[in-house]
């Protein structure tokens, strides 16, 4: 419960930051809402001598919308997220995803950032950035960089963000109504066991699946989404398609979900966020 | 409010206080955060302690290495089990079954560590920060040994044993032959055989253990504030540990944050603890990790039965043979052999059975003990005979409300003795049940459940007659003692100060008791203190377990005011130049016969009474009496449980959509406290049978260990019930009451357990164990359709 | 090496020299003696440990007390009023929405923020604002009648 003794310091800036984190190297964390780096410092799972706390950085704490797409902090918690009329008007998948992160504490201090650099395999944020397509802005002394969403959950609980790095911003297309994320929870807790994020364009006859808590890191579901190119979003499309959910997937086993059922979880929840996103057009 | 709950207790006094729906007293502390729980307690040059435990199930230890440790500044000492072993004495099992093995369970593990979590060597430090630093910094050599894990397994001919120096891993065996078994079973028209197995739980009180001892140097005495259901019996098992007398002991329960059983024992730290601040001669505090709580805390259940039962083709049920594995952990603690007899002598549930026989086999693994967790043995019982009428009902195509009713005693047959020699006290099972139905609506929900399967849905209907043993008990069957003393005083002002034996940790009795003594004394209630938990204050008593501190704590009240009430008549008689004859009481005042004028109350004869210048010859001065009530009998609290649930086919998730529950717990002295308790029994039965189990991997690593893995219910997992009760007063205390805070954990799980496999079994499913996890119920559906 | 935090609780400045690592809940317990906060767990599931850090429920155990710095912070000891309870306590009181009382202080500050943001929650709403609250004793049912019975009260 009490973590092993460490240096705090509380960078105003973003550049004061990345200089604090260039200068301790292995030896810093970096904590923005503490959910994921908190509990496994009072493990001592983590025991990092120095700790940034980049929480109080103002311009990471924003969601902005410009040139049809929307910027969103990295320190921009997930209750922010839940509750932000513009997500629910320009991106709605995101404040459904939030909502169903944790439990309402856990929102008021989590953050997005935090969250997608932790990479849990089971986080919900992952399956929703791979759906979108979303491109992570990633500070360093040298600069910005951009990863797709793709390239940004590496493995398991690794992120693209180097050490001396920090991510900044967020940035999702501006996303129509039919979309949407069902989950099945470990009942414990509250981490997907299978979560499914569905983006439908029935215009374009194109549909984008990602799963998170299925394998080692979420991913996009290209058996299923390659099933459904071109054809009508239907009861019986999807049914056929979602079989293909984890296709070519190592599927994780643990005391609460063997690998079979997660594969299986995987095909009945792609089933699921595709026929509630479509049933929102 | 949702629930509805009737009541018809008798008001057998002016004020109607018993029986009353009223909140309680010890809740304004509670909801302003100023009570004390033990971590609360502020103790002047305290020292923490924390344990490092082992990381393997099974290993020698080689050497402990503390040099580094003892360095850290701010370490007071670390001490092993080489240090205290032979100071603290051993850790007492207080039932222990005939021709049991018991290897000697040392305060700290000695040579050996015999489960994780097992404690190896204890820090002390002027703050808890520096201790759990100096763990760190503490080598341990272990040498990893083959963890015996598989109860079943480790009775087999070759296998590793727990402790090599028993020759056994069989902790011990019981049986339990009652009626002519064999001959029952030569008269069946059919056997039916079924192999149940309720898994291992972890209680997870959300508070976890603790506790902090004091030494007074000058009078060689020790106070131990510890979060326990049992003050007493701790005091009366821990001087022989530690070399005191039990007269120089003081034990204190403060504030205690739930306990379901797993606070009802004698636990190492404590020993450890007092020892501690003996030897330092400073106040010593420990607070248990979650982690440690989930495995060094006793857990419950974790049982494996063979059922044989004997029927008749009309669904009488003549017989059952059992054979039981319990896998008891690595020791036996204080009740741990108790426990799983207990499922033996409630296996006939509230049915005329006419034989029954146990075998019982108590296993050593390389995991904690087992031990009383709310129901202690007797959810297990009712989960095995509750899912064996409804296995009878659907072997011979019979309706499982007719089969139930077949078997019940009548309600005139009571006190109705068992096949397994139980003498229950009263009942009547088939009123509760009819309300129950009625409340359900029965013929509605079988409806329901039609069109549901013609729509293909998984839709399942369960119930549970269940009845208990509680209001523990006659001391003819406990171990130290099964009585329970209280002592009520007037004060010279006239309130009055009642102090119980019991121990409450938040089943309301400060709130109950005043009631009851409200009502027997006619004073008002805001008069009335109750004081419980500090050994010094309540000097004797056998504290809260096994649902008796209404029935017993609240009659040894009754019969102390008694007794004042006696003593009283007498004094007032004296003052009203009466006689004691002639005297009447009523709605608090003593008056002669027939003349209300002469009424003197409380504040006036307890004036006399200690200012002692009016007295009779004869009479003592002071108002207050004690009383021990030994019961005659346990009680036996009833009910019927009925659930309606659907499985999701393709998740297998299993959801709660109607939950009726009727208990009859006798007379009911503060229906809302019922309620309560009820309700939370009822929570802990669906985490039994959906969502919990203590998993412990083949090396005997705990994957349980934190809430983070094992899951309890939470607030949207438990549906709105719909309460009934019907009151069928107990003959074993003169209250009436039987008691009910065991009664949702006994009779909910059966229920659930019969709802899912009653939805299951359009798809020719028979039997299903616990707990009903999503992936438990899917694969049964997969291998039932891989069939088809 | 400590730090300096300057920390309003219940409406009291409360400055302190602490070690970084100190957790918020810890300070509230040991540093400002407010031992109604509890603590459950280590893994930030329980609850117990709930309080409003500038006004929005967090798990006390999972902050540091240097996060909080400059922050106000409101526990369980902080909520009556004149000595009056809050319709939150009155509503736990009514109802028997407690029965051990170790998992209550958490309990009602997460309740009380679910009032602030939404004053009449369905009960499912109720149990839904909840999940971050674990309570063995009661089964919960009381528990949601408490909140219904504060909202129906009003906050004000």
């Amino acid at each position: 419960m009490i973590p092993a003794a460490f240096d705090y310091v509380r960078p105003a800036t973003l550049d004061e930051a990345l200089g604090l984190l260039g200068k301790h190297g292995e030896d810093a964390k970096v904590l923005a809402g503490g959910h994921s780096l908190i509990p496994a410092m009072k493990l001592r799972l983590a025991q990092p001598k120095i700790v940034i706390d980049i929480g109080r950085i103002g311009d990471l704490r924003s969601i902005g919308e410009r040139d049809g797409k929307i910027a969103i902090g990295a320190l921009t918690t997930h209750y922010e997220i839940e509750s932000s009329d513009l997500l629910g008007r320009s991106c709605p998948l995101l404040p459904e995803v939030a909502g169903k992160i944790g439990d309402v504490q856990v929102r008021n201090k989590g953050t997005i950032g935090g969250s997608c650099v932790h990479a849990d395999p089971a986080g919900d944020w992952p399956a929703a950035m791979l759906a979108l397509d979303a491109e992570f802005e990633i500070a360093s002394p040298r600069g910005t960089r951009t990863v797709a969403a793709k390239d940004f959950f590496v493995d398991m609980l690794t992120s693209a963000v180097e050490s001396g790095e920090i991510l900044k911003f967020i940035h999702v297309p501006v996303t129509a109504k039919t979309a949407a994320y069902v989950k099945f929870a470990q009942k414990a807790s509250g981490f997907a066991v299978a979560g499914v994020a569905a983006v439908v364009d029935q215009a374009r006859k194109a549909v984008a699946v990602a799963v998170t808590g299925v394998a080692a890191k979420a991913y996009r579901a290209t058996g299923v989404e390659s099933s459904l190119r071109g054809l009508e979003i239907s009861a019986a499309t999807i049914a056929t398609a979602a079989q293909k959910a984890a296709d070519g997937v190592d599927a994780l086993s643990d005391i609460h979900a063997s690998a079979e059922f997660r594969v299986h979880l995987a095909r009945v929840y792609a089933v699921r966020a595709l026929e509630l996103a479509a049933s929102r057009g | 409010m949702v629930t509805t709950t009737e009541n018809a207790p008798e008001v057998n006094a002016s004020q109607g206080y018993f029986g009353r729906a009223m909140k309680r007293v010890e809740d304004p502390r509670l909801i302003k955060g100023i009570a004390t729980y033990v971590d609360d307690l502020k103790l002047p040059g305290v020292l923490h302690a924390e344990f490092l435990r082992s990381p393997h199930a099974n290993a020698n230890i080689k050497s402990i290495k503390t040099d580094a440790a003892k360095k850290l500044p701010g370490v007071l000492g670390i001490f092993t089990g080489a240090d205290v072993n032979d100071k603290a004495g051993t850790i007492p099992c207080a039932s222990p079954l005939p021709g049991g093995k018991s290897p000697a369970h040392t305060v700290l593990a000695g040579a050996r560590a015999y489960f994780v979590g097992h404690p190896v060597a204890v820090v002390v430090a002027e703050t808890r920060t520096i201790a759990r630093d100096a763990l760190d910094l503490v080598d341990v050599d272990y040498e990893p040994l083959p963890a015996v894990i598989d109860p079943e397994k480790a009775l087999e001919e070759g296998s590793p044993l727990t402790h090599p120096e028993l020759g056994t891993n069989v902790a011990f065996t019981w049986s339990l032959p009652a009626g002519d078994v064999d001959g029952a079973f030569k008269e069946a028209d059919k056997i039916l055989k079924i192999r149940m197995v309720h898994p291992r739980l972890t209680p997870m009180a959300i508070e976890p253990r603790g506790c902090a001892a004091s030494w007074h140097a000058g009078e060689s005495s020790l106070t131990l504030w510890t979060s326990t259901q049992i003050p007493h019996l701790v005091r009366t098992l821990l001087p022989g540990m530690i070399h005191i007398p039990e007269n120089k002991l003081r034990v204190v329960a403060p504030e205690v944050g739930g306990g379901f059983g797993s606070k009802l024992n004698l636990y190492a730290e404590e020993a450890v603890v007092s020892y501690l601040a003996m030897h330092l001669d400073r106040p010593v505090k420990w607070i248990e990790g979650r982690r440690e709580n989930a495995s060094a805390t006793t857990h419950g259940r974790d049982q494996i039965a063979d059922n044989e039962i004997a029927i008749q083709k009309d669904g009488t049920v003549l017989a059952i043979r059992s054979k039981i594995i319990a896998d008891v952990g690595s020791y036996c603690q204080l009740l741990t052999p108790a426990i799983p007899t207990l499922t033996g002598l409630m296996l006939c549930g509230c049915y005329k059975l006419k034989a029954v026989r146990v075998d019982l086999t108590g296993v050593h693994t390389n995991k904690m003990s087992t031990d009383a967790y709310r129901g202690a043995g007797r959810p297990e019982a009712a989960y095995m005979i509750e899912r064996v009428m409804d296995l009878v009902a659907s072997e011979l195509g019979l309706d499982p409300v007719e089969v139930r009713l077949k078997n019940m005693p009548e309600s005139t047959e009571f006190p109705f003795t068992t096949a397994t020699g139980l003498m229950y006290d009263s009942g009547n099972y088939q009123a509760a049940l009819k309300k129950a139905q009625d409340l359900a609506d029965w013929p509605k929900l079988l409806e329901e459940r039609d069109t549901a399967r013609k729509a293909g849905r998984l839709f399942g209907i369960g119930l549970s007659t269940y009845v208990e043993i509680c209001a523990l008990g006659p001391s003819k069957i406990m171990a130290a003692g099964g009585w329970e003393w209280a002592c009520v005083r007037i004060e010279i002002s006239g309130k009055v100060t009642v102090i119980t034996g019991t121990t409450p940790h938040g089943q309301g009795q400060e709130t109950s008791f005043a009631q009851i003594a409200a009502d027997r004394l006619g004073v008002p209630i805001e008069d009335i203190v109750v004081l419980r938990g500090d050994t010094a204050t309540a000097h004797f008593g056998r504290d809260t377990y096994g649902s008796r501190a209404t029935a017993l704590g609240g009659t040894a009240i009754v019969m102390s005011i008694d007794k004042i009430i006696e003593k009283t008549k007498t004094l007032a008689a004296a003052l009203l130049e009466s006689t004691p004859k002639e005297i009447e009481f009523k709605d608090g005042k003593f008056f002669i016969n027939g003349n209300a004028k002469t009424a003197l109350g409380w504040g006036q004869l307890a004036s006399e009474a200690y200012v002692a210048k009016n007295l009779p010859a004869g009479l003592e001065p002071g108002l207050e009496a004690s009383s021990f009530f030994e019961p005659p009998n346990c009680t036996y609290p009833f009910g019927t449980h009925i659930v309606a649930v659907e499985v999701d086919r393709d998740t297998g998730q299993v959801k709660i959509l109607k939950y009726i529950a009727v208990d009859d717990c006798g007379k009911q002295v503060n229906p809302l406290l019922v309620e309560g308790q009820v309700q939370g029994g009822i929570a802990q039965s669906i985490g039994a049978a959906l969502m919990e189990k203590t998993v412990y991997d083949e090396n005997g690593q705990l994957l349980t260990g934190e809430f983070m893995d094992y899951a309890i219910p939470r607030a949207a997992d438990i549906p709105d019930f719909v309460l009934g009760s019907t009151v069928t007063p107990s003959p074993s205390n003169p209250l009436g009451v039987k008691g009910v805070g065991e009664a949702g954990t006994i009779g909910a799980t059966p229920a659930i357990a019969n709802a899912v496999v009653d939805a299951l079994s359009p798809l020719g499913i028979r039997h299903l164990d616990l707990p009903f996890t999503p992936e438990r119920v899917w694969r049964a559906i997969q291998e039932k359709e891989g069939q088809s | 090496m400590n730090t300096a935090v300057k920390i309003r609780v219940n409406g009291m400045l409360r400055e302190s020299e602490v070690e970084p690592r100190l957790l918020l809940v810890q300070f509230l317990r040991e540093v400002c003696g407010l031992t109604g906060t509890h603590v459950g767990c280590e893994t930030g599931v329980c609850g117990a440990c709930t309080v409003l850090v500038d006004g929005k429920a967090v798990k006390s155990c999972t902050m540091f007390a240097v996060q909080a710095d400059g922050s106000e912070i409101r526990t369980v000891e902080g909520l009556s009023r004149n000595g009056k309870l809050h319709p939150v306590q009155e509503g736990f009181w009514e109802c028997h929405g407690l029965q051990c009382g170790y998992c209550t202080p958490g309990m009602i500050m997460t309740a009380v923020q679910l009032l602030e943001r939404n004053s009449s929650p369905s009960r499912d709403e109720i149990r839904h604002a909840l999940d971050g609250n674990l309570c063995r004793c009661t089964g919960y049912s009381h528990i949601v009648d408490a909140v219904e019975h504060a909202a129906k009260k009003g906050l004000l």
